[in-house]
């Protein structure tokens, strides 16, 4: 296992990187955290969207939601790689895709725990700022929105670990993450499935079980700080 | 050629592959549900065991289960696993349908990992006095859990465990990369045959959403059945 280590561990981290393209653990890093960044403002919007007194703005974005969530990723996965093609006419990479398809699903989710959050405060705070004359948009921007993000930040790490073990589903279309990586390792030794597979594992549980526990501090010290009224605020936990 | 071919789906030998490969999907939820209840109730009770190694053993089931993507426990479970095995059931594995058992294997233990949570937190939301009020009565901690908490608990944890089994549903797809063939790898298997991507795509779409709203139907219908009771 040692020696798999010595031998691949490069490869492992960064792919070829250097004489071509960026892989391994970098990339799923990279991959997560720009899905996240970017499907982060789309999610708050459609959140908005799902709470809001409009009807024609709720029931649309609420048929989006439960579209996506009832599908599996790799499903919208292969739709976007066989689709933006299609539609937008030029060829994207599996780097684009699997991006676009990762900010589309993860909007959806991200969509349920701002929903969540805002939900989850007290009635009284949206109406005390409409009583002092904020119309819907102020209310929701300067009152309700601040203290919904507050409450959803480890929601938000928990969604960033799920988001890790999503991009591992950039395998299926050939994108050079850590796992379709462990995979080339695998046919280069050939002989010793089982110890780079756990490899693989050990790797993807040091950086997930240590985000989480993150998460946890986090939660125990937003709940410390007086936030009394945001413990309600149950958001969904959400599994890949 | 027509935009939408609807005579693909409805007959003929891509109809036939597509269903099938439906028909295998809902089978590997049934087994993987099936296998994967009773491994999560016996996780929960670990971790709230009153001896600390029981306890920290499910503690670590669950955490190393949960924090390694599905993907990688189907890679492990497909060609690794098998390698470490004895030749003679080596053999008699690579003879059968090896690549389902995988599947499974790694679909159960992996939802029993996030259903042990929820049976945990169900428990845990019984007031502690059931319990102690069983063990005054004279039970042993089993007896206790069985007789007393557990009945109450499962009550409250129907609805997530029905989630769960969303996820489940929904995950049985990345049986594709080991090749099991599923819904997933059928529409794969068609949309490259016939190069109609939209229509094989569209069919799985489908079937998944239809499943999926099932099971979300069957959680709004258990919650008005079933109301959560307050003691």
């Amino acid at each position: 296992m040692l020696e798999i280590i010595n031998d691949y561990w490069v490869y492992f981290l960064i792919g070829q990187y250097p004489n071509g393209p960026l892989g391994g653990l970098v990339l799923t890093l990279l991959l997560a955290s720009c899905g996240l960044v970017l499907a982060l403002p789309l999610g708050i919007v459609l959140g908005l969207a799902r709470v809001s007194p409009w009807r024609w703005l709720r029931w649309p974005v609420t048929g989006f939601v439960f579209v996506v969530r009832g599908l599996p990723l790799l499903m919208v996965i292969f739709w976007a790689y066989f689709f933006l093609p299609s539609v937008t006419g030029v060829k994207t990479d599996q780097f684009t895709t699997m991006l676009i398809a990762l900010v589309v699903f993860d909007a959806a989710y991200l969509a349920e725990i701002v929903r969540a959050g805002i939900q989850g405060l007290p009635r009284g705070q949206m109406e005390t700022a409409r009583a002092l004359g904020l119309d819907y948009g102020r209310a929701m921007r300067l009152v309700v929105l601040p203290q919904a993000l507050r409450s959803m930040l480890p929601s938000l790490v928990n969604q960033f670990v799920s988001t890790i073990k999503e991009t591992s589903l950039g395998y299926i279309i050939g994108l050079a993450e850590v796992s379709f990586i462990a995979t080339q390792i695998n046919t280069q030794v050939f002989t010793k499935p089982a110890q780079i597979y756990l490899i693989l594992g050990l790797t993807y549980f040091i950086l997930c079980f240590g985000l989480s526990r993150f998460a946890y501090w986090l939660e125990r010290r937003l709940a410390r700080r007086g936030m009394s009224m945001a413990n309600s605020a149950s958001a969904p936990k959400v599994s890949a | 050629m027509p935009l939408f071919d609807y005579s693909l789906l409805l007959t003929g030998k891509y109809h036939d592959m597509l269903v099938a490969g439906l028909l295998l999907s809902l089978q590997l939820l049934a087994a993987s549900l099936v296998l994967a209840l009773p491994i999560a109730l016996v996780v929960a009770l670990l971790r709230l065991s009153p001896l600390a190694p029981l306890r920290w053993l499910g503690f670590a089931y669950v955490e190393t289960i949960r924090n390694i993507p599905l993907l990688a426990h189907m890679l492990f479970w497909y060609f690794g696993a098998p390698e470490l095995l004895p030749e003679g059931i080596k053999q008699w594995l690579y003879a059968g349908h090896i690549e389902a058992y995988s599947a499974i294997i790694a679909l159960s233990l992996y939802t029993a990992a996030f259903m042990a949570e929820d049976i945990r937190s169900g428990i845990r939301a019984i007031p502690t006095v059931q319990f102690e009020a069983g063990r005054a009565l004279g039970f042993g901690f089993l007896s206790t859990m069985r007789r007393v908490v557990l009945p109450q608990a499962l009550r409250v944890t129907v609805p997530p465990l029905i989630s769960q089994t969303l996820s489940l549903w929904k995950n049985t797809s990345i049986a594709t990369v080991i090749g099991v063939a599923e819904l997933m790898y059928q529409a794969g298997q068609v949309e490259s045959a016939t190069f109609r991507s939209f229509e094989s795509f569209a069919f799985a779409s489908a079937a998944y959403l239809t499943v999926s709203l099932a099971i979300t139907g069957l959680a709004t219908w258990y919650h008005h059945r079933f109301p959560v009771r307050t003691i």
